[in-house]
C-alpha cells in the first residue's frame, strides 16, 4: 500500500478549483449508497411490473386474480386500486395513464403492479396475470404518423423572411431526407424507488430521479392527497441524462402507491429489461429540407420539417420540439426561412428528455444541408460551414430574435483547427486514401451553439437552504440533484468560496422535497447556474449578518470585514469562523437562510415563436477523423480534438469530465446505439447484449480537449462560470461528419453502423 | 431444502445457509450479508458492474451461483482497503477522476485488479481498454479508468503486488 494521493494543487477552496468529485472516496470504496444500497425498513415488500405483450389494442379489464394467487403475493393493483388519479402526466396537457385502461398503446405498457414479499414472488405475480388485448394496427414509423396525420400536438413553427420567395429566386436548389434514431439512457442504475409509509398518510419515497418535485406532484396525484404528505428525497442517482425525469416519476408513484396500499414498505425497481421496455428513450427524428443557396454557397434560404417521434404520449415532447427548432440553425445563419417541428404519435414507448433535449436532433439539420451543397458546389464543406457562420458579414440574430456571439463561434472553430493540426491531416487523409485500396480515412468537424435555460420559462428558478453552526461547520441542501455531473461539489464550491472556508467545512445533503421546495427538475445544464446562485443568495445572507456581528465587535466599517482562508478579519482584528458563528448565536443572530434564484432576462412568446428564451449560449467546436473499413463498413474513432466554451470553469476537473463523457455518449448515439423494434412493435435491443453502448474500446483513440480560455460568460452567471452538461454531447456530430467525408458525402442515416456505412459506400458515395 | 456453504468473504470465513439453490453470488452480498457495494447494473451478466474476485479471479457475481462456490474466497469491493489505507487501485481511480455517478466503480475496480493479476495487459493504455471493455461505464469516464488501471498497474508491479488484490 501506498500513502493516500496528494489533495489537488489548485486552491483548495471555492470557485476555479479542480476538486474531485465529493462522493470520489465512497465510490472508490463501494460506500456511496444508491437507492437500492440503502438498508430495507423491516417488513419490506417488492413490487414488479406487468407489461403490455402487444403494441395496440382493445384491452379488457384485466383479471387480477391469477397474480393474487401466486405465493407470497400480497396486493396486485390496476387502475381500479388507484384512489386518486390514474394520471402521471408531466406536463398536466394530456391525459397519461399510470396503467392502460381500455386501450393499450405501446409493447411494454404498464397495466398493473404485483406487489409480494420477494421480488421473485412479485415478478412471478406479474407473468400470471394474462391479459385480454385485442389488437389494433399498431403505427410504428414517423412516416406512418405523418401520412395518418397522428401528432401529439400543433407543430411548432418558426419563420422568417419570404422563406418561399427566397427559396425559389435561389440560384442553386437542393433538397434532402435522413433519419436519426433514439437513444437508450442506459442509466447503469436503472429505475428505482423505496416508498416508506409513514404515520397518518405521509410517505417518503427515496428515488432516484432528477426531479423530486414532480415526483412529489405525480405521487400526490396517483394517491389523491396533498403535496405536503409525500416527501421525496435523493442523495444520488448511478446515472440519469435526461432517463430520470418523468420517467421516475411515475415509477415513483407506482411504488407510493404499493406502500399506500399494503401498508408497509414497498421496494419498485425495474429490471434492465422492463426498464428498457417501459421507460422513454431520445425522440428519433426525421428531417425533410430543401435549401436555396449562392454560387459561392452562402445559404439564402431553408424550409426544413423535423419530424419527431414523440411515442404514444405527449410526455416531454412539447420541449424537446422546441428546443430541435430552435438549434435547427445551429451556429449558422440562413436569412429566409421556415422551420417545423413536429411531435408524431407511433405506438411505442413515449420518448422523453434525454441529454440535449432535442438540441442534438436539431443541430443534425445543417449538417446535412452542408454535405449537400458541399456536393452541389464542389466546394469543402468546412468552407461552406465558415461562409455561413452566424454573425460577422452575415446575420448574428437567431431566426428566434436572440443573437448569438459570432465572434465565440469562430474562435472555438479556429482553436479547434489549430489544435488538431487540421489542414496537415487533411492532407495526409487524402495521401492515406490514394493509397490505400480498402481503408479510407474521413475528417469531420463540427461548431455549436447551444442555448442555455429551460424552455418552459417558469421553470428557471431555484432554492436553497444554508445552516451555519456554532462550529463553524456549515450544512448545505438545494434543489439540485447528483448523478455524476458533479453538482454537489460545485454548489459545495460557491458556498466555500462565499464564506472563505475550504470546502471540506461545508456538508452536501441529499435533495429532498422538506428542504428546499417547488424546484426545477436537475436538466437542461441549468443545474450549477440556478442552484449555484441560489446558494449563492443563500450563504450571502448569512454572511451579511455575521459580517454585522463582526463590525460591531471591533468598531469597524461592514465592508472592511473579511472573509477567508477560514478566518474573518478586519484590519488587525481577526478570529476563526467557527468564533464568529459562536459570537453570533450568543448575540440571538440568525445563522441559516434560504435562497432563490430566478434567471433574469428571458421570455419566450410560444405563439409567434419569438422571444429571449436562453440566458445565453454555450459554445464549442470539435474534429474526428475516422478510418472505415471499405469492405466491411467498420470503422474506428482514431482522434477527436475538442474545444468547449465553459465561461470560467467553476471546476475543470468536473467539467472535463462532463465533457469527455458526454462526447463519447454523443457518438454513441450516432453510431453504435440502435434500438430495433420488429413488425408487430416489440422492441428487441433490450439489454448491453444487443442494445450497444460505447465501451472503453469506443473511445477515440487519441481525445483532445480544451477549455476555452480566458472566456468569461458575459451573462451574469455564477462566477462567469457556464454550463456543461448537455452542450458537449452535440460535438460528436463531428464523428458522423468524418464517416460522411469517408463515404463520399452521401446520406448517411443515424446511428451510422457499419451496415449504414457499408451501405452508403456502395451507393456509390466514394 | 436448505444448503449449507462455507465462503470466504473479505477475508473473514463464513458459513451460510441457502435457502433457494439459486440464489448468485452478487444477491447473496447485497441482499443477505449487507455488502450492497458491488452493484447490479444488469443481473445479466453483461455489463460487469458486480465484478467481483473469485478465488482471486474476476467475474460477474450476477452470474455465479453461490451454490457452486462452496469454500471459494471472495474480495468485494468493501474488502479492498486495509484500515484507512486504501488499495492502490482505489488511490488510483480517486487521483484519475475516474467516475462521475460511481455506479460501475466498484465493479470497475475489481475488474481492473483482476486484470492486473492476469499479467497480461502491463501498463498498455490499448490492452487495458481491451481488457477492461466488459466493464460498462454509461458517463463515459473511460480515460480517468484507462489512466488510473495504468498507473495502478505500475505501482503494484513496483509493490510486488502484481497479485490479485
Ligand atoms: S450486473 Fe452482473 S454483469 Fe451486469
Ligand atoms: S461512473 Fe457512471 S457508469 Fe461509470
Amino acid at each position: 500500500m501506498t500513502d493516500a494521493p496528494p489533495p489537488p494543487a489548485a486552491t483548495r477552496t471555492g470557485m476555479g478549483a479542480a476538486l474531485r468529485q465529493d462522493s470520489a472516496l465512497q465510490h472508490a470504496t463501494g460506500a456511496a449508497r444508491f437507492t437500492d444500497d440503502l438498508p430495507e425498513p423491516p417488513g419490506t415488500l417488492h413490487a414488479a411490473l406487468a407489461l403490455s405483450p402487444v403494441a395496440h389494442g382493445r384491452l379488457a379489464p384485466l383479471d387480477l386474480a391469477p397474480a393474487r394467487a401466486v405465493p407470497g403475493v400480497v396486493a396486485v393493483l390496476g387502475p381500479a386500486e388507484v384512489p386518486g388519479r390514474n394520471d402521471i402526466s408531466p406536463s398536466g396537457k394530456a391525459l397519461e395513464k399510470l396503467f392502460a385502461e381500455g386501450l393499450v398503446e405501446h409493447w411494454g405498457q404498464p397495466l398493473a403492479l404485483v406487489v409480494a414479499a420477494t421480488r421473485d414472488a412479485a415478478l412471478a405475480g406479474a407473468a400470471a396475470l394474462r391479459p385480454e388485448i385485442a389488437p389494433l394496427p399498431p403505427i410504428l414509423s414517423i412516416e406512418a404518423a405523418l401520412e395518418t396525420g397522428a401528432l401529439l400536438m400543433p407543430p411548432q413553427v418558426i419563420e422568417r423572411g419570404g422563406w418561399q420567395a427566397a427559396l425559389e429566386a435561389a440560384p442553386l436548389q437542393l433538397a434532402g431526407e435522413f433519419r436519426c434514431g433514439g437513444q437508450e439512457h442506459f442509466y447503469l442504475e436503472g429505475q428505482i424507488t423505496l416508498a416508506v409509509p409513514g404515520e397518518d398518510g405521509d410517505i417518503t419515497l427515496h428515488a432516484s430521479t432528477q426531479h423530486p418535485t414532480e415526483v412529489q406532484h405525480i405521487a400526490s396525484r396517483v394517491l389523491g392527497c396533498d403535496y405536503n404528505r409525500v416527501t421525496v428525497q435523493c442523495r444520488r442517482m448511478g446515472g440519469g441524462f435526461g432517463g430520470k425525469e418523468s420517467n421516475a416519476s411515475w415509477i415513483a408513484a407506482a411504488a407510493a402507491l404499493a406502500a399506500r396500499a399494503t401498508g408497509r414498505p414497498v421496494k419498485l425497481r425495474l429490471s434492465r429489461k422492463a426498464d428498457m421496455a417501459a421507460t422513454g428513450k431520445r425522440h428519433p427524428f426525421l428531417f425533410r429540407w430543401r435549401a436555396g443557396c449562392d454560387a459561392e454557397g452562402r445559404l439564402l434560404a431553408l424550409d426544413a420539417t423535423l419530424a419527431a417521434d414523440g411515442g404514444h404520449s405527449l410526455d416531454l415532447s412539447a420541449g424537446v420540439i422546441f428546443r430541435a427548432v430552435t438549434h435547427a440553425l445551429n451556429a449558422y445563419d440562413v436569412p429566409a426561412l421556415r422551420v417545423t417541428g413536429l411531435a408524431c404519435k407511433t405506438n411505442t414507448v413515449s420518448n422523453t428528455a434525454f441529454r440535449g433535449f432535442g438540441g442534438p436532433q436539431g443541430a443534425l439539420l445543417m449538417e446535412d444541408v452542408l454535405f449537400s451543397m458541399a456536393r452541389a458546389t464542389g466546394r469543402p464543406v468546412d468552407e461552406l460551414r465558415e461562409r455561413n457562420f452566424a454573425g460577422g458579414p452575415n446575420g448574428a440574430e437567431t431566426p428566434y430574435g436572440q443573437k448569438l456571439e459570432g465572434e465565440l463561434i469562430r474562435r472555438v472553430w479556429a482553436e479547434a483547427r489549430q489544435g488538431a493540426d487540421w489542414e496537415r491531416r487533411r492532407a495526409a487523409a487524402e495521401a492515406f486514401n490514394a493509397a490505400h485500396p480498402t481503408l479510407r480515412r474521413g475528417l469531420g468537424g463540427f461548431a455549436l451553439a447551444f442555448g442555455i435555460s429551460f424552455g418552459i420559462m417558469a421553470m428557471n428558478q431555484a432554492g436553497a437552504l444554508v445552516h451555519v453552526y456554532t462550529d463553524g461547520s456549515i450544512r448545505l441542501n438545494h434543489g439540485g440533484t447528483e448523478m455524476g455531473q458533479g453538482l454537489f461539489i460545485k454548489i459545495a464550491q460557491v458556498v466555500a468560496e462565499v464564506f472563505g472556508v475550504e470546502v471540506e467545512r461545508i456538508r452536501i445533503t441529499a435533495t429532498s422535497t422538506a428542504e428546499v421546495p417547488n424546484t426545477a427538475p436537475t436538466a437542461a445544464s441549468t443545474g450549477s447556474d440556478l442552484n449555484g446562485w441560489a446558494a449563492h443568495q443563500a450563504a450571502g445572507a448569512i454572511r451579511a449578518r455575521m459580517a454585522g456581528i463582526a463590525a460591531t465587535a471591533w468598531g469597524v466599517p461592514e465592508e472592511e470585514v473579511i472573509f477567508a482562508d477560514g478566518h474573518v478579519s478586519a484590519g488587525n482584528h481577526r478570529m476563526r469562523f467557527g468564533e464568529l458563528a459562536q459570537l453570533c448565536w450568543a448575540q440571538r443572530v440568525s445563522l441559516s437562510a434560504t435562497g432563490f434564484y430566478r434567471t433574469p432576462d428571458i421570455h419566450w412568446d410560444p405563439v409567434a415563436m419569438r422571444g429571449h428564451p436562453f440566458f445565453y449560449f454555450s459554445y464549442g467546436a470539435a474534429l474526428a477523423e475516422v478510418l472505415v473499413d471499405t469492405l466491411t463498413g467498420e470503422y474506428r474513432v482514431l482522434r477527436a480534438d475538442l474545444v468547449q466554451d465553459c465561461g470560467r470553469s467553476l471546476n475543470p476537473a468536473i467539467d472535463r469530465g462532463q465533457i469527455e463523457g458526454a462526447f463519447l455518449q454523443g457518438q454513441g448515439w450516432l453510431t453504435c446505439e440502435e434500438l430495433w423494434w420488429d413488425a408487430d412493435g416489440r422492441l428487441r435491443t433490450l439489454g448491453p447484449s444487443t442494445y450497444k453502448i460505447p465501451g472503453s474500446r469506443e473511445m477515440p483513440a487519441e481525445f483532445n480537449l480544451r477549455l476555452l480560455a480566458d472566456a468569461p460568460a458575459r451573462a451574469n452567471t455564477i462566477f462567469r462560470s457556464k454550463a456543461v452538461g448537455e452542450p458537449p454531447l452535440l460535438l460528436a456530430t463531428c464523428v458522423w461528419n468524418a464517416l460522411r467525408d469517408a463515404v463520399g458525402g452521401a446520406r448517411l442515416d443515424l446511428p451510422a453502423t457499419p451496415e449504414r456505412v457499408l451501405a452508403a459506400l456502395r451507393a456509390g458515395g466514394a | 431444502m436448505s444448503y449449507t456453504i462455507t465462503l470466504t468473504i473479505n477475508r473473514v470465513p463464513r458459513t451460510l445457509e441457502l435457502d433457494d439453490p439459486r440464489i448468485t453470488l452478487l444477491d447473496l452480498l447485497r441482499e443477505r450479508l449487507d455488502l450492497p457495494g458491488t452493484k447490479k447494473g444488469c443481473d445479466r451478466g453483461q455489463c460487469g458492474a458486480c465484478t467481483i474476485l473469485l478465488d482471486g479471479r474476476r467475474v460477474n457475481a450476477c452470474l455465479a451461483l453461490a451454490l457452486s462456490h462452496d469454500g471459494a474466497e471472495i474480495l468485494t469491493i468493501e474488502g479492498l482497503a486495509e484500515g484507512e489505507a486504501l488499495h492502490p487501485m482505489q488511490q488510483a481511480f480517486i487521483a484519475h477522476d475516474a467516475f462521475q455517478c460511481g455506479f460501475c466503480t466498484p465493479g470497475q475496480i475489481m475488474s481492473a485488479i483482476g486484470l492486473v493479476g492476469e499479467g497480461q495487459t502491463g501498463a498498455d493504455p490499448e490492452r487495458v481498454r481491451e481488457g477492461m471493455s466488459g466493464n460498462l461505464c454509461r458517463c463515459g469516464a473511460y480515460r480517468g479508468i484507462t489512466e488510473a488501471v495504468v498507473e495502478a498497474a505500475r505501482a503494484m508491479a513496483a509493490d510486488g503486488q502484481g497479485r490479485a488484490a
